[in-house]
């Protein structure tokens, strides 16, 4: 709801296809390509039209403008859609940096925060300096880098179940990594990555929250 | 299997000490690579991976007409070429040319190769002695152990496990001072380097326009190895092969940097052929052993050959978040990590290591960092379709599937999804407001358990997204 | 052994017939920085102390002969038969063994001596490198054996880097059957990560540019 505030106050209309559900991407992740192509296709009708897509996860972002076209390589004809899908496709904070060419929202948000680079958006959609750009503008935001940078935390979707010890041990760095900043505020792309250490800050008790770009930048 | 895998992963990250060791050895590895990279340092980083990443792809697509390019360049000059399809024929060619030269001792350089095919097993068995002479495979050898990392084999032994192993197995005074146990290790194989009938290395390049070996290292064993005895046998598989000496310029830059930070190793030696009329020293026969043990059976899949691309340099091992945490005992096979990961079931087949290719967070950090541009995430994924295909075939995994097969068909189905996430807050256990800790009972299935072993679960939305959207 | 059946195996999974030609690789990489004498000079000396090893410069062959006196004093030295090293007179030097051609006399000499003495063919400016061909005239022992190595180099041979090694030496096979490169003294890690120097190779190495 917080990237609709934020586009709203940016003039742009918005709509929501009440059909969309979610990109397949845990099924191919798991291997279940089938599946994922079931699903995949489900997105692309839910999706057809012209208008741009924003979406506010870069692994998401991701599986529909980098992996789609894998899923359907052997079908020519929604390879076509696909691509012409994948021309349409942003991440949040990408949109608001090269489509909508803005860096200063408004916003208001004191505190002291640190930002996590999702891997999906660092390495596979290569966002670094937007929403840092983005978060430089926001008044009141202090801003402390993570070091080690660029470190996964420990997600990876069905990775964090099946092998649970493993991601935890990954969280928990990341945890540590965060504290270390004196950072109130963790702040990310993606709804997973805020799970994964969210889950693992209030496991240990902590009051550092989470909370995504979007919300960060709809704050007044 | 992943049973076997998940008890090494549990082992290793409850080991504090080891779990040190890794993270600190493969930290530094990190950082020097980093440092030996930077923009400021080496500007053409990104333009030497494309171009090496090119000429492999290169190499690999016409290696029928490079290995014979390869071969007639080697026996001009002087040197013989020796075509193994497995471990079995490696041996028999070495202990039929023992056999014929009277020969006992070898000592060998290390190669990777060589632990895939258990060479020295099958040597030892047959009465020669064949002795590492690289420290960390030194130690090793005498420790019975295999290797845990592909540039520092010893990266999880400490002093004083060496100094156990020096005295237990040399007879030499306990010594825990690095120093001295370098020097013992030096003297005693500076003895065999001066004594053996033959030496054997592994191959980091094969230079087809040259028929030469390419031999990177650090100590000097492989030069001593290769320089020493009087039969040098080269044994490398067949994907080593570059087109052209001149295109060393390029590999060269990022092998060592890639591996250890160095802008070059010690040592780098270019060797081609015997001894030539008027040299002084250098082994006066000279054979390379060209191995397939596997190998053209990733060439004949275009997408996959690229795993051939590798170099070994372990980058990918010293940036990957999960190697640096379980280690190199946590895989099934020698080779670890990334690499590890996508060549393990490709050469064994995925019914070696079914869960392989899931242990990885996709993160994307290894291709990043891979000199060649091997795309192993990418591999990673379509090694887990592999998996999950032959599972359906053979009637396995049937719960998972139909799991998916029920979130596909869910996930196309509007309505019922979102009558789906109204439900989930009835049967959520209340964490009062907050994160959940732990779920009850039947709702305490393996997925759920794993996640609340290690952090918290979020309480489902007291909205959901489509309620508020449609209340605007 | 099995050279008919890989050759048709990698044939088979490429989809290449027996024979086929190789279509056009991708051109070499070769790019050639600007370097005056100089500056390759004082690069080469800097990368060869960041790498423990000593650099020296000197100005003639008569310098580097005293030079090369006052570090093996006292100790017994083998020389390679380079004629760079005759030039500065080091063969003639008190302790110094040369002239050697037979295999068996090298080794023993080599596994005794304090020092090995050598030219080099080529020396690498950005990396600090010794380029070692195998010949009459260099001995692959001599920089391997002792545990300490001094290579006397002409500054007119040092290359800006591997670029320009494999530019003007594109096919070394052709004339040797060793080309080494040598970057600093023999090092390990494998313990516990602590740097250990001259393990098998020299761990003390020095490079005395002449003019």
């Amino acid at each position: 709801m917080a990237m609709a505030d934020v586009l709203e106050r940016l003039g742009y209309q918005l709509d929501f296809p009440e059909k969309q559900t979610c990109c397949g991407q845990p099924a191919f992740n798991s291997g279940y390509r089938d599946e994922a192509r079931a699903v995949a296709r489900h997105f692309l009708d839910a999706f057809e039209g012209d208008a741009p897509i924003v979406i506010p996860s870069g692994s998401c972002a991701s599986m529909v403008a980098h992996h789609f076209a894998e899923l359907f390589a052997q079908e020519p004809e929604t390879l076509a859609r696909v691509h012409a899908l994948e021309k349409r496709v942003w991440e949040f904070s990408a949109f608001l940096t090269e489509v909508a060419r803005v860096e200063d929202v408004g916003a208001r948000f004191e505190d002291i925060v640190t930002f996590h680079d999702g891997c999906h958006s660092l390495r596979e959609m290569g966002i670094r300096e937007g929403p840092r750009r983005l978060l430089s503008h926001v008044k009141g935001l202090e801003l402390r880098e993570l070091e080690p940078a660029e470190e996964c935390c420990g997600f990876g979707g069905t990775f964090a179940v099946k092998f649970g010890e493993l991601s935890g041990a990954m969280a928990r760095s990341k945890v540590d990594a965060i504290v270390r900043t004196g950072a109130h505020t963790v702040v990310s792309l993606d709804p997973s990555c805020l799970m994964q250490i969210r889950g693992a800050l209030s496991r240990q008790g902590s009051n550092i929250r989470t909370m995504h770009l979007a919300e960060v930048l709809a704050s007044r | 299997m992943t049973t076997e895998m998940h008890r090494h992963i549990h082992e290793t990250l409850g080991d504090a000490r080891l779990q040190d060791a890794v993270l600190t050895a493969t930290g530094r590895l990190k950082a020097s690579r980093i440092a030996a990279v930077a923009p400021d340092v080496l500007p053409d980083y990104q333009e030497l991976r494309t171009q090496a990443h090119a000429l492999k792809k290169h190499a690999i697509e016409n290696l029928d007409a490079y290995l014979e390019q390869f071969e007639r360049n080697l026996e001009a000059h002087g040197g013989k070429a020796v075509y193994c399809k497995d471990a079995a024929e490696v041996a028999d060619f070495i202990l039929g040319l023992a056999r014929e030269r009277g020969a006992r001792l070898i000592v060998k350089s290390k190669s990777m190769l060589t632990e895939e095919i258990d060479l020295n097993e099958r040597l030892e068995k047959h009465g020669l002695e064949s002795v590492e002479t690289d420290l960390g495979e030194y130690i090793l050898q005498l420790a019975h152990e295999r290797p845990y990392h592909l540039v520092a084999p010893a990266l999880h032994k400490t002093r004083y496990d060496v100094a156990e192993i020096f005295s237990a197995r040399l007879g030499v005074p306990h010594e825990i001072v690095i120093e001295k146990q370098t020097a013992t290790a030096r003297a005693v194989l500076r003895e065999k380097f001066l004594a053996a009938d033959i030496g054997i290395s592994g191959a980091n390049f094969l230079v087809a326009d040259s028929g030469a070996v390419v031999l990177v290292e650090n100590e000097g064993n492989a030069r001593l190895s290769t320089s020493a005895p009087k039969i040098h046998i080269a044994i490398a598989g067949i994907e080593k092969i570059i087109p052209r000496a001149q295109d060393l310029a390029t590999f060269l830059k990022l092998l060592a940097r890639s591996a250890t930070g160095q802008w070059l190793s010690v040592y780098t030696s270019f060797l081609s052929g015997p001894r030539r009329a008027g040299e002084i020293d250098g082994p006066e026969e000279f054979y390379v052993v060209l191995v397939d043990n596997g190998r053209t059976r990733l060439l004949a899949d275009p997408g996959r050959r690229q795993s051939l691309h590798c170099i070994r340099c372990g980058a990918c091992l010293n940036t990957c978040p999960v190697y640096r945490r379980i280690g190199g005992y946590s895989f099934p096979w020698v080779y670890s990590g990334p690499i590890g990961s996508v060549l393990t079931p490709q050469f064994m087949g995925t019914a070696h290591a079914p869960g392989l290719p899931f242990a990885s967070s996709l993160c994307g950090a290894c291709a990043e960092v891979c000199p060649v541009k091997i795309d192993l995430p990418k591999l990673l994924l379509e090694l887990r379709s592999d998996v999950k295909e032959a599972d359906k075939s053979e009637g396995r995994g049937r719960w998972e599937r139909l799991a998916f097969r029920l979130f596909a068909w869910l996930m196309r189905h509007p309505r019922l999804y979102e009558m789906a996430g109204k439900m989930a807050p009835m049967f959520a256990p209340s964490g009062k407001g907050g994160w959940i800790r732990s779920v009850p009972g039947l709702m305490n299935f393996p997925p759920i358990k794993a996640w609340t072993d290690e952090r918290d679960l979020p309480p489902p939305p007291a909205k959901s997204f489509r309620e508020t959207w449609r209340r605007r | 052994m099995s050279r008919e059946a890989i050759l048709q195996s990698v044939r088979s999974a490429l989809g290449r017939a027996a024979g086929q030609a190789i279509p056009e690789a991708p051109p070499v990489r070769i790019r050639l920085p600007e370097i005056d004498v100089e500056a390759r000079i004082a690069s080469l000396m800097v990368r060869v102390e960041a790498l423990a090893g000593e650099a020296v410069r000197v100005a003639t062959p008569a310098d580097a002969r005293a030079w090369v006196a006052a570090a093996i004093e006292g100790k017994q030295a083998v020389a390679s038969n380079a004629p760079f090293l005759a030039e500065c007179g080091i063969p003639a030097l008190p302790g110094v063994r040369c002239g050697l051609t037979v295999e068996s006399e090298l080794r023993a000499l080599c596994a005794t001596a304090g020092v090995g003495i050598t030219s080099a063919d080529y020396a690498l400016a950005d990396t600090g490198t010794l380029v070692m061909i195998s010949s009459p005239r260099e001995a692959r022992l001599i920089s391997l054996l002792p545990p300490a190595h001094i290579a006397v180099v002409p500054s007119s041979r040092i290359l800006s880097g591997l670029d320009e090694l494999f530019a003007k030496f594109p096919l070394p096979a052709e004339q040797t059957s060793s080309m080494v490169l040598i970057t600093g003294p023999s090092r390990t890690a494998d313990i516990e990560q602590i740097l250990v120097r001259g393990v098998h190779g020299p761990g003390k190495i020095a490079v005395v540019v002449v003019g």
